[in-house]
């Protein structure tokens, strides 16, 4: 039998259930100081001084770490590790404010304290002399020529154009028989995993490595730019992910805090942890925020897209930490899972006194997948066509499969949609909701007074995005089996999928299989745990290197036992001659040869260890796709949503482990649901945040899910050796236009169409009497 | 988010209490923590003392005394809430506690921690309120009687001096078979109301409105008493149109509060429509009882 494929419980959960799990914050070193962070409480302003000397005064405060206090190799900003000449001011975050904050909650100093508690306290009496400037809030008027600048000394907010497209889109639309426009204002909320940021530095006296424990989806990107901005050497820096409560995207970039609590470590010479809370979160952890789209699509008489055309503005916030990757990724994923013959799209990124923008979950696609799903609903609506049938007109049918759509990805490869049957998937959609007898439901519920709807989303997704991750896969002599993968697991159950695939390859239960991740002592090189990337790069990697080990294993055996290689087969942790199980050597005899004997020459053709590292390269990204039905009820007197059903069906080609699958796609709707109907991340004009509290910024809970019923569909991809496609996102990125198309359907009454996400209750009930 | 330092004061008995409050200055009652302990973390209040109620025995209980429900100010929500005699007796205070938080929060909230706290949006002031509760303090000063309609002095302000504690509450209870409804609007389920409102409802023998009460909650300072609605419905028969006029009135009467989820205009709005389907419910209801008894 194949593990892979197969519902295997995570290895994970026994210790996370029994709250055995190690976070940062369970870490405690001998002599650890408590890091609490002075922050901005303005969105724009000039520092002309800082007066710490109260806070010092505290029993128990140690030390206030400002920008002037930190070595010459913190004095200055992030580095931008994804550049893109589109960028025109390439401004970056110093790792304490330097003369000037541009966002509410950027980091100022650090005090450190015997615990938290009087940290906070010493925070409270730092005296930063601030000279307030204008403020740059809402993107679409920093935009504009002579709106108040983000970052004083600049002429305009913009921080960078560009545009993506091919064919002849203004030839597509001269020649159509309608042209639909929509202008959509799309807010998409902040990550909001379970744990915030945490960190903890603590440089050994003795070896002098540096070691930070970090909940970080990259550990080696962490390494590396603080290796790159004070000269580290690589090997003298570790940087280990514990256990971590979720990410979403939002701990994929290195922060300013993560260099801060180093040098706050060295400053010392004491561990220092800085563990985030909820509250620094809402402020200083990135976000995604506002998109603005204006959009067109060209149709024939049939409801046949000829082209799309428009133009996107995205708030970028203060600084450009993850470069134009969020609106690039939005505009190269409009098209989606249409042929669209000519497209065109101009994108804006723009500054403003805000907490930067970074992908969470979906990275700038759920966006795309709301813009053309909006345009396919009305495309449908204005020819009186079935919302599903004309998706279906223009789905890229799976005799063109590969697809190449003709647009250039954000990895600078073409975007070529690998494989999948878009038009089956959704089929089985449509089914598993009972698409064509919703119709008469609705029907009779509507004379009830009750107004429900029903609405499709579907989407592509590019996953897997190279360069590269790595795997170690190595046999102990005592036949243990270790698998080491440098990327980092938030609670994703890598560990459980690692075994699995490793187990497959030694013939061995995936409980024989210990796997380490997100340690960069662990693997040289890693990238990190982002674009539904690691069951494509991590998981390939280390099924090749498994592989390499199998191979291994026979050839020693076959050595050792004088056995063709051809003859032996590799079973239950042995290799064995075939029809003579009872000749054999187990995988730890094996390891135990290949380990050598002091002062015996290793036989030809035999290398040292029963091991292999493999770095396995996509060539490209591989497409998963899915389709989504919401069915909701709307309240006409208050404008509430109730989602009634939510039926997914998706391919994300090779499924390693259904369950976790599953926990993906019904996570990612959660998300999706959110972003739909309740969560914002609101600003007043001078760039104060309204929402820095559960209380006020909605998640969605239990109640407001319901059951996500779903369906798989198995497509593998050729592009890797596992056929697997990214699984992690999916869920999310076409909720908010399956809800949407629901919404507008339940209210056809009316004649509401939802050009706004989230959908408020408020924002909905004006529709309704405004069309009433 | 950690407070700064306080003193921590145990009391076991009222008296001691009252003593402590007498004397400590910047002093805050400790009940069942759920609003006071995150305001504490996120520093918006900073008592240099904490005095924990929760070891004092007499302050909880529930015991029906003739025509009203004595209530301990330190019960906790979820004994309310699960407890037979409310639900016999005073069903419109279960069907309400539903709606208040989670039932995580309910185990350890109060309902004298709810009035205290006051939060404008809070559902348990709106049901006293509409049952003319009585609210009964203790204090070294002597011992004081507050009407529900008098404890809201503004924002999060009861009637009650930092030298007071408010001991019990005293429902007076409607006839058996009395009407009731709750109905409230949040944006998830177990969040504080946007708008909602308590209705009850006791008809005569030809079905017409004997006797009303709807109080409002989430669209003004404290819970809001609809009194041109009960005077509209006093005496006639509660049939669909003099409903919703009635609820229309309480679009025009309550002020409304502004913040993220939603304009005042809105919860305007939305109280009409709270108090339309309260009273549709406790109508429905008083209607089922008569017809079991007529």
């Amino acid at each position: 039998m194949s593990w892979v494929g197969s519902r295997v419980k995570r290895v994970e959960d026994p210790a996370l259930l029994k709250g055995e799990g190690r976070f940062v914050d369970d870490i405690h070193l001998p002599g650890m100081l408590l890091a609490a962070v002075v922050r901005s409480p303005f969105a724009h302003a000039r520092i002309a001084g800082i007066d710490a000397s109260a806070a010092l005064a505290i029993p128990g405060v140690h030390a206030v770490v400002t920008h002037a206090d930190l070595p010459e190799a913190f004095r200055q900003p992030l580095p931008l590790l994804v550049p893109n000449p589109a960028i025109r001011y390439p401004v970056m975050q110093h790792v304490l404010a330097k003369d000037a904050v541009h966002f509410v909650g950027e980091a100022i100093a650090l005090v450190l304290a015997d615990d938290r508690y009087i940290a906070e306290d010493g925070v409270d009496l730092v005296v930063v002399d601030y000279e307030p400037l204008p403020a740059a809030s809402d993107f679409r008027k920093a935009a504009a020529a002579g709106a108040p600048a983000a970052h004083a000394g600049r002429a305009d907010n913009i921080a960078a154009e560009f545009a993506v497209g091919y064919g002849e889109a203004d030839q597509a639309f001269a020649r159509a028989a309608h042209i639909f426009k929509e202008e959509l204002f799309q807010h998409r909320g902040a990550a909001h995993p379970m744990e915030c940021r945490a960190m903890l530095a603590h440089q050994d006296t003795l070896t002098g490595t540096l070691t930070i424990w970090a909940n970080t989806q990259a550990p080696h990107q962490l390494r590396d730019v603080y290796c790159r901005m004070t000269g580290a050497a690589d090997d003298r820096v570790r940087v280990i992910a514990p256990n971590t409560g979720g990410g979403f995207g939002s701990k994929v970039q290195t922060y300013p805090e993560h260099i801060a609590t180093a040098a706050a470590a060295l400053l010392t010479k004491l561990p220092v942890k800085y563990i985030e809370d909820r509250r620094e979160h809402f402020l200083s952890t990135h976000q995604e925020r506002d998109q603005l789209w204006t959009v067109e699509i060209a149709v024939d008489g049939d409801g046949k897209v000829l082209g799309v055309r428009g133009s996107l503005m995205h708030d970028s916030g203060a600084y450009l930490p993850w470069g134009v990757i969020t609106p690039f990724i939005s505009a190269t994923t409009m098209p989606g899972p249409y042929v669209i013959p000519a497209y065109r799209m101009k994108v804006t990124c723009v500054f403003t006194n805000k907490v930067a923008t970074t992908p969470v979950r979906g990275a700038g696609r759920p966006q795309a997948a709301f813009a053309m799903e909006r345009l396919m609903d009305r495309v449908a609506r204005e020819l009186g066509l079935d919302p599903a049938e004309v998706r279906r007109r223009n789905y890229v049918p799976a005799d063109r499969m590969p697809y190449a759509v003709g647009l250039t990805f954000r990895d600078g490869s073409p975007v070529v949609y690998d494989s999948g049957d878009y038009p089956a998937c959704q089929q089985l959609a449509l089914d598993r909701a009972g698409y064509d007898g919703f119709r008469a439901e609705q029907a009779s519920v509507r004379a009830e007074g009750r107004y429900l709807g029903i609405g499709i989303g579907s989407y592509i997704e590019g996953t897997g995005l190279g360069p590269f991750e790595g795997a170690t896969v190595q046999v102990t002599p005592g036949g243990q089996i270790l698998a080491r993968v440098g990327s980092s697991d938030q609670g994703q159950g890598h560990r459980t999928m690692f075994a699995q695939i490793v187990a497959d390859r030694l013939g061995v239960g995936p409980d024989k299989v210990t796997v380490t991740v997100g340690d960069s002592g662990g693997v040289a090189y890693g990238i990190g745990t982002f674009a539904s990337r690691v069951a494509v790069n991590a998981g390939s990697s280390a099924h090749v290197a498994a592989g390499k080990v199998r191979e291994k294993a026979i050839k020693i055996a076959s050595h050792l036992l004088e056995a063709a290689e051809e003859d032996l087969d590799l079973g239950d942790g042995r290799v064995f001659v075939k029809g003579v199980p009872a000749v054999g050597k187990t995988l730890g005899e094996i390891a135990a040869f290949a380990n050598g004997m002091p002062g015996f020459s290793m036989p030809a053709g035999i290398t040292v260890g029963l091991e292999d590292t493999s770095y396995f390269t996509p060539q490209r990204s591989t497409y998963a796709n899915g389709c989504h039905v919401a069915v909701v009820e709307v309240d006409v007197e208050t404008g509430g949503v109730k989602i009634l059903r939510y039926v997914t069906a998706h391919d994300c080609g090779t499924i390693i482990n259904t369950m976790m699958v599953e926990g993906q796609v019904a996570g990612g709707v959660v998300h999706g649901i959110g972003n739909a109907l309740f969560e914002w991340m609101r600003y007043d004009d001078d760039g104060q945040p309204l929402t820095v509290n559960f209380g006020e910024y909605l998640l969605p809970l239990a109640t407001e899910t319901p059951c996500i019923e779903q369906a798989h569909m198995q497509t593998p991809t050729p592009l890797n050796p596992l056929g697997v496609k990214g699984a992690g996102e999916g869920g999310t990125i076409p909720a908010a236009a399956a809800i949407a198309g629901a919404i507008d359907d339940a209210l056809r009454p009316f004649g509401v169409k939802i050009t706004q996400v989230p959908v408020t209750p408020e924002y909905l009930l004006d529709l309704i009497h405004k069309k009433s | 988010m950690k407070p700064p330092a306080f003193s921590y004061h145990r009391p076991h008995t009222v008296a001691e209490t009252l003593e402590l409050l007498a004397t400590l200055e910047d002093a805050k009652l400790l009940a069942g923590g759920q609003s006071l302990m995150p305001m504490m973390n996120f520093r918006y209040v900073m008592p240099a003392n904490v005095i924990d109620i929760n070891r004092i025995a007499d302050l909880a209980g529930i015991e029906e005394r003739g025509d009203a429900l004595a209530i301990g100010a330190m019960t906790r929500q979820r004994d309310l809430e699960l407890s037979p005699v409310v639900q016999r007796c005073c069903p419109l205070l279960h069907e309400a506690l539903l709606n208040v938080g989670h039932v995580q929060t309910r185990n350890r909230g109060t309902i004298g921690g709810s009035l205290a706290h006051l939060d404008p949006a809070a559902e348990l002031p709106a049901v006293l309120h509409a049952h003319d509760a009585t609210l009964h303090l203790r204090g070294r000063r002597g011992d004081r009687a507050v009407a529900m309609a008098e404890w809201s002095q503004g924002f999060m302000t009861p009637n009650l001096a930092p030298d007071e504690l408010l001991a019990a509450i005293t429902i007076p209870l409607w006839p058996t078979g009395h009407g009731y409804g709750f109905a409230e609007f949040t944006r998830r389920h177990g969040d504080f109301a946007m708008a909602g409102t308590a209705a009850l409802l006791a008809l005569d023998a030809q079905g017409k409105v004997e006797r009303v009460a709807l109080a409002v909650t989430g669209v003004d300072t404290g819970p809001v008493r609809l009194s041109d609605a009960e005077a509209m419905l006093l005496g006639k028969a509660p049939e669909d149109a003099l409903i919703a006029a009635a609820a229309e009135t309480a679009a025009i009467s309550v002020p409304g509060l502004d913040d993220v989820h939603g304009s005042k205009e809105y919860r305007r709005k939305l109280a009409a429509v709270m108090t339309k389907r309260a009273l549709l419910a406790a109508r429905a209801r008083a209607r089922s009882e008569e017809a079991a008894h007529g």
